[in-house]
Formats: C-alpha cells, structure tokens, sequence
C-alpha cells in the first residue's frame, strides 16, 4: 500500500518499533532493541537462574534496573521480612543484582517503590524508548510515548542475555476521547469507561494510541493511569504521543538528558507523533463531556458502570458468554442486578497502586477527605507508590490529614492491589481499590473488588457506601 | 525445551470465560524462586470446590484443558503456564488467549490452540458426554482430532518450528549478536543510561 512519491504515513507506534528494528526477516518475528529493561522480586528468579545455568551474562547491566515492589511490607519496613517464603524472593533479588551488576533499589531506599512510579519519577522513562518488564502494567510507561509493554520470565531471561526481544508488532487501534472532562472525573474513568466500551479482550493483539483533546488537557499522572490499563483492555501496550506537558515533566529528572543532549533528544521526540495520513486497524471514539465517575461491579474489568447507574441484569447481556460470566460475577460479588451502585456498602477503601499510587492521587483524595472522618465500620489504607511519593506527600502535610481522617498511612509497594504481602482483604470483605484488577481473590481470597478513582475513594471512605465527591 | 511434535490425551471442560492469571495461580503462590512445584497453586481459589472439574475423578489424568474464551488475561506471571504443566497440562484450547500468557506459554512449550467457539463447543460435549474420548493434538498438520472428526488450528510457521525443534529462544537471538552490536553502535547518545547512580 505504498502511496506515489513517498511512504504511508506511520503510527507513533510503528515509528518506535521501527527505529528499534535489530533484524527483520520474512516470516519471522522482528528482533527489537530494548532501552530499559525493568525488574523485580517476583518475575526474575527463575530468569537470573537461566543465565547461571546457561552461563549467561547480563548483556547490558546499564539498562537494567531493579526495585522490590509486589512482595514487600508496607509497615515495619526497617526490620527483616517476617515472611520467611517472602523475605527469600526478596533476598534472591538482591544476590542477583549483585552478581550480575545489576543496579537495584531496596526497601528502605529513598528510590524504592512500585516499578512503573520509580522509572517515570528517576526521569529514566523518555518519549521513543523500548521498555520491558516482568509485570503487565509496564504499559504505564506508554504516557511518555515509550512502547512499553509486560513480558513473562523467559522473555525477561532473554532481554537479560541480549538486550532484544523477537516480536511479530501487532495491530494499531486509536482511542480518540475528545471533549472536557467534567470536574469530579478522571482519568481512571476514562479508562474504565474505554474498557466496559470494547471488553477485556478488545485490545488484545493490538497496541492503543489514546489520542484526541481529552487526553492532550492530562497531566503525565493522569496520562500514566490510562496507559496503565491498556492491558486490562487486552492490550499489551498503550501509549500517548509526547508533547510539551512530556518535555515539561521530564526535564530537571535525574536521568533526563542534559545540555547538547537534551537539544538532540528533544528534537527527535518531537517526531514521535502520528501522521496524519497514519492508518489505524481500528478506531474507537469516547466522548469526554458525557462520561462520570465509573465503578466496576463484576470480576473483570470490563464489568463496569457509571456510579450513578445500578448493578446490570445479566439478561440485559446480548452475548452467551458475557451472559453467564455477568451472572458467576454477580453470584462472587454477593450483588443483586437492579440494585443501585451508591447503595453497595465498602468495607475497606484502598489508595494506591500503579495505576493511582502518585501524589496527585494523593493530593486529590487528601483535598475530598480534609477535616472529616472514615465511615465506621470502613478503613482506609493509604499506600504511596514509592518512597519518594510518600516522602513527597509527608512534605505537604498529606500523611496528617489521612491520619486525622482515620486512614492508615503506609511504606510504598504493590500492596493491596495484588494481595501478595499481609496487605489483604478477608474472605467476603468488599473493597473500594483505585488499583487495575477486580478479579475473583485478587486483593485476598474471597475478597471483592470495585474499581473507583482516587475521588471516588475518598468520597466512598467517607460515605461507607460507594460514592463520588458530588455526593457529599 | 522438550519437542513437542504432537499429544494425545484427554480433556478437561472448564466452562468459563476470563478465566485470568490470577484465578490460573494467585499471587501467594507466587513466591518459589523455583520453576516446580507450582501445580499447588493451580486455580487454588477454585480447587476446595468437590464440584470443580479437576475434582471430578472422570477427568483425573486429563492432560488437554478445554476453556472459554479470553484465557489468562490480567498478569504477565509465567507462573500461570509453570502451574497448568507442573500440573500436567501439554495443551490448552480456547477461542482466544490473551497476547502475554499466549506468548508465555508458546515460550515455555505448553501450546495454546485458538479454535472457533463453536467448536470449543462441541469439543466440551464431546468430552462431558465421554470423558475417555480421546483427544489428539497435531502440530505438524495443526490439527485437533478427535471422535473420526479433525479441526484445524492456525499457528505461524515460525512458532510452530520453534516448538517442532524445541529450539531455545535465546539461543536463536545469540545467532544474530553481530547484528545487536551494529545497533549498539548506532544509538542515540542522549537514551539514558542506569548506571552509574545518579541522584
């Protein structure tokens, strides 16, 4: 489909794809080069145990970069894992990176947190860079226009023994959201609203470009939740073309480039759009003035409302399949269809995660709850997604205000959102999570899950039931 | 990685869809530094159920699991395909995989097999109705055979050698170090770099 006098024009992701082109054969997957490589305790083990056994060196120790986030105590922090399975998964990652040179930032590290907060906060994740990682929410990474995407243990084994990947790129889809969002939303309803619209398996073996007036008004926090939740539409990655609120965010970082190289990179980030003759395989369109605040009902992420709606009836469901999960759904969520969302009682609230763990977060469950109290019968755990976020957010009085209010305040990691550390829901509990998953257990066995914003959980934490700010 | 040219078994119907990477493994279980002994974990949440399919002694030893569609969606955790073969399973078959647990397990030798719903269908009343029936997998003619009838399943040629050779990935990239090299040589000055640490 090549057009006279020159090529097609080309998707923001094709050009990052391609200018990490290391081979390309017919019938074969392409070899791409990865600039950062991102780990962590509980995907690398077995890959670092590949390498031992192979031989293998790490090829390029000065694009890897490691943290301790998903298996980690959020209280306690200075003392020894009690854990014993838990403190070894720790510990095997710390003889790795010191094996094999691998920088790492450790619990008790000023730069410790979730993985996808430390590289955009260090100022390591950069528009038109190639990031992976052991963890399917490396897409977050996308907001700076990097391609970014999750790999399992054997790819994260092979991008340790030679810095590339063997991947057949997928298809492109736009996710054009124009409009103004109305105050009291964001951009997590955004993204939830995007998933209910094409389902959990919508994206997949596609990359997404959010793109259109809505998403161009977002700070970086607020564009890294939407990528965030690619994978939770199906794709692997999602990514947002850099512009001056990029250039903006980066510069002054510790690793951002500096002097002559700031000019160089700056200069070819600002390439990293698409044209406008791009042609997408898929387009899908939102309207940013009609969306409100979005809550999920089931046990996929794609079950999802507006807050003001109620619990769907799953004959409303044209599709069998859809059909009978609405249904298991609503038997592990313990809900009735018809019963309004704002009625649905929350045990326990949780602040955090990769996906809503950042001080603007923070700050804008912090402004809803000023001054007032948690629910009885409802606790709030609020978890900052890295040290420096909570240090950050300890500077402004933060901690205080979610204290007083009576939340607890806790050390950064993973925390509740993947119930892998102490940090669980009890079997019935019912949680309001601005974390990515509402899948059966995820937050604790038997625990059940809505995923809200970061007003929406505050709102919810005051209320005891689910609710928005508006509501107060 | 073991060669996988064909299996034959027999199935297990698990008659759900989004059945996602935390409903495969729970992230408790996650913790082994190990490839083995993952099979505990095995759809954990699900196993205290008598009515559970891998409950059912009918389907003891089946090595085929049959599932609805969007299979391990959610988390990239390999340990989803260690703890379906720690278990037993050679071969998964559903009407669409998500793309990271997909990739997995073509990666660590467990094949997942795309086939229309419909035939899903049909393979899960084939199997309920007798749960003897025996199932067999073709890699070479990518087929699934069972009952005198043979569906046949896409795979691209390059995957599908990969696993007939049971070539390691890695080993095929290392072919191509010269041409990593040249790359290395050519990058932009200004990507960053982790080390050294910088504060």
């Amino acid at each position: 489909m090549k057009r006279l006098g020159g090529r097609m024009g080309r998707t923001l992701a094709e050009k990052v794809w391609e200018d990490h082109v290391v081979r390309s054969a017919s019938g074969e997957p392409d070899l791409l080069y990865i600039d950062l490589h991102l780990i962590h305790e509980v995907t690398s083990p077995q890959a670092f145990d590949g390498l031992r056994l192979s031989g293998r060196k790490v090829r390029r120790p000065e694009l890897t970069l490691a943290t301790e986030d998903h298996n980690v105590p959020t209280l306690d922090i200075e003392k020894p894992i009690a854990d014993p399975v838990s403190r070894l998964q720790v510990d095997t990652l710390r003889k790795n990176c010191a094996e094999f040179g691998v920088r790492i930032h450790s619990l008790g590290d000023i730069e410790q947190g979730i993985v996808h907060v430390v590289g955009p906060q260090l100022g390591i994740t950069q528009p038109g860079m190639t990031i992976v990682c052991g963890d399917s929410h490396t897409s977050t990474h996308g907001a700076f226009g990097a391609l970014a995407f999750g790999i399992g243990t054997s790819e994260v084994e092979h991008v340790l023994a030679t810095q590339t990947l063997p991947l057949t790129k997928p298809k492109m889809m736009a996710v054009n959201i124009e409009g103004k969002l109305k105050p009291g939303v964001t951009s997590k309803d955004i993204i939830l609203a995007v998933i209910a619209q094409i389902s959990t398996g919508g994206g997949q073996g596609y990359i997404l470009e959010y793109r259109g007036s809505a998403i161009r008004e977002l700070s970086m926090e607020a564009r890294m939740t939407i990528c965030n939740m690619s994978i939770e539409a199906g794709a692997r990655a999602g990514l947002i073309a850099p512009d001056e609120i990029t250039f903006e965010y980066i510069k002054g970082r510790p690793h951002a480039p500096q002097g002559a190289d700031w000019d160089a990179a700056l200069a070819y980030w600002k390439t990293l759009k698409s044209d406008a003759d791009a042609k997408f395989d898929k387009e899908i369109y939102l309207n940013a003035d009609e969306l409100s605040p979005f809550v999920t009902w089931g046990t996929n992420p794609g079950q999802g409302v507006p807050l003001s709606q109620a619990v769907p009836t799953p004959e409303s469901f044209g599709d069998e399949q859809e059909r009978r999960a609405a249904e298991s759904a609503l038997v592990y969520m313990d809900l009735k269809a018809g019963t309004p969302m704002k009625e649905i009682k929350i045990d326990t609230v949780f602040l955090g995660s990769c996906t809503n763990g950042r001080i603007e977060d923070l700050r804008s469950a912090a402004a809803i709850i000023k001054g007032k109290k948690v629910a009885s019968n409802t606790r709030m755990l609020v978890v900052p997604g890295s040290a420096r976020v909570r240090l950050q957010a300890e500077s402004e009085g933060l901690d205080k205000l979610f204290l007083e209010f009576g939340a607890e305040w806790r050390s950064a990691g993973c925390s509740m959102c993947l119930g892998m550390n102490p940090d669980q829901l009890k079997p019935g509990e019912r949680s309001a999570s601005t974390s990515n998953r509402n899948f059966e257990g995820r937050q604790g066995k038997g625990g059940r899950t809505h995923l809200v914003s970061p007003l929406v959980a505050a709102a919810t934490a005051i209320k005891g039931t689910l609710a928005s700010p508006a509501d107060l | 990685m073991e060669k996988f040219l064909s299996h034959i078994g027999t199935g297990v119907p698990l008659r759900r869809s989004n059945v996602d990477t935390d409903q495969i493994i729970p992230a408790v279980y996650l913790k082994r530094v190990t490839r083995s002994g993952f099979e505990d974990g095995l759809f954990a949440a699900w196993r205290s159920d008598p009515d559970f399919v891998l409950n059912k002694s009918e389907y003891h030893g089946g090595t085929i699991l049959v599932a609805g569609v969007d299979f391990g969606t959610g988390s990239s955790r390999e340990h989803a395909v260690w703890a379906l073969q720690n278990y037993g399973f050679k071969v998964v078959i559903s009407a669409r995989f998500a793309d990271i647990f997909r990739g997995n397990s073509l990666k660590g030798g467990l094949l997942t097999v795309i086939l229309p719903q419909e035939e899903v269908e049909a393979l899960w009343s084939a199997i309920e109705q007798d749960p003897k029936t025996s199932i067999s997998v073709n890699l070479e003619s990518r087929s699934v055979s069972y009952s005198g009838k043979s569906v046949g399943f896409d795979l691209d040629d390059y995957t599908r050698w990969r696993l007939m050779e049971g070539l390691d990935d890695i080993g095929l990239t290392l072919r191509h170090t010269g041409l990593v090299e040249g790359f290395e040589s050519k990058r932009a000055k200004f990507k960053p770099k982790t080390l050294p640490v910088l504060s």
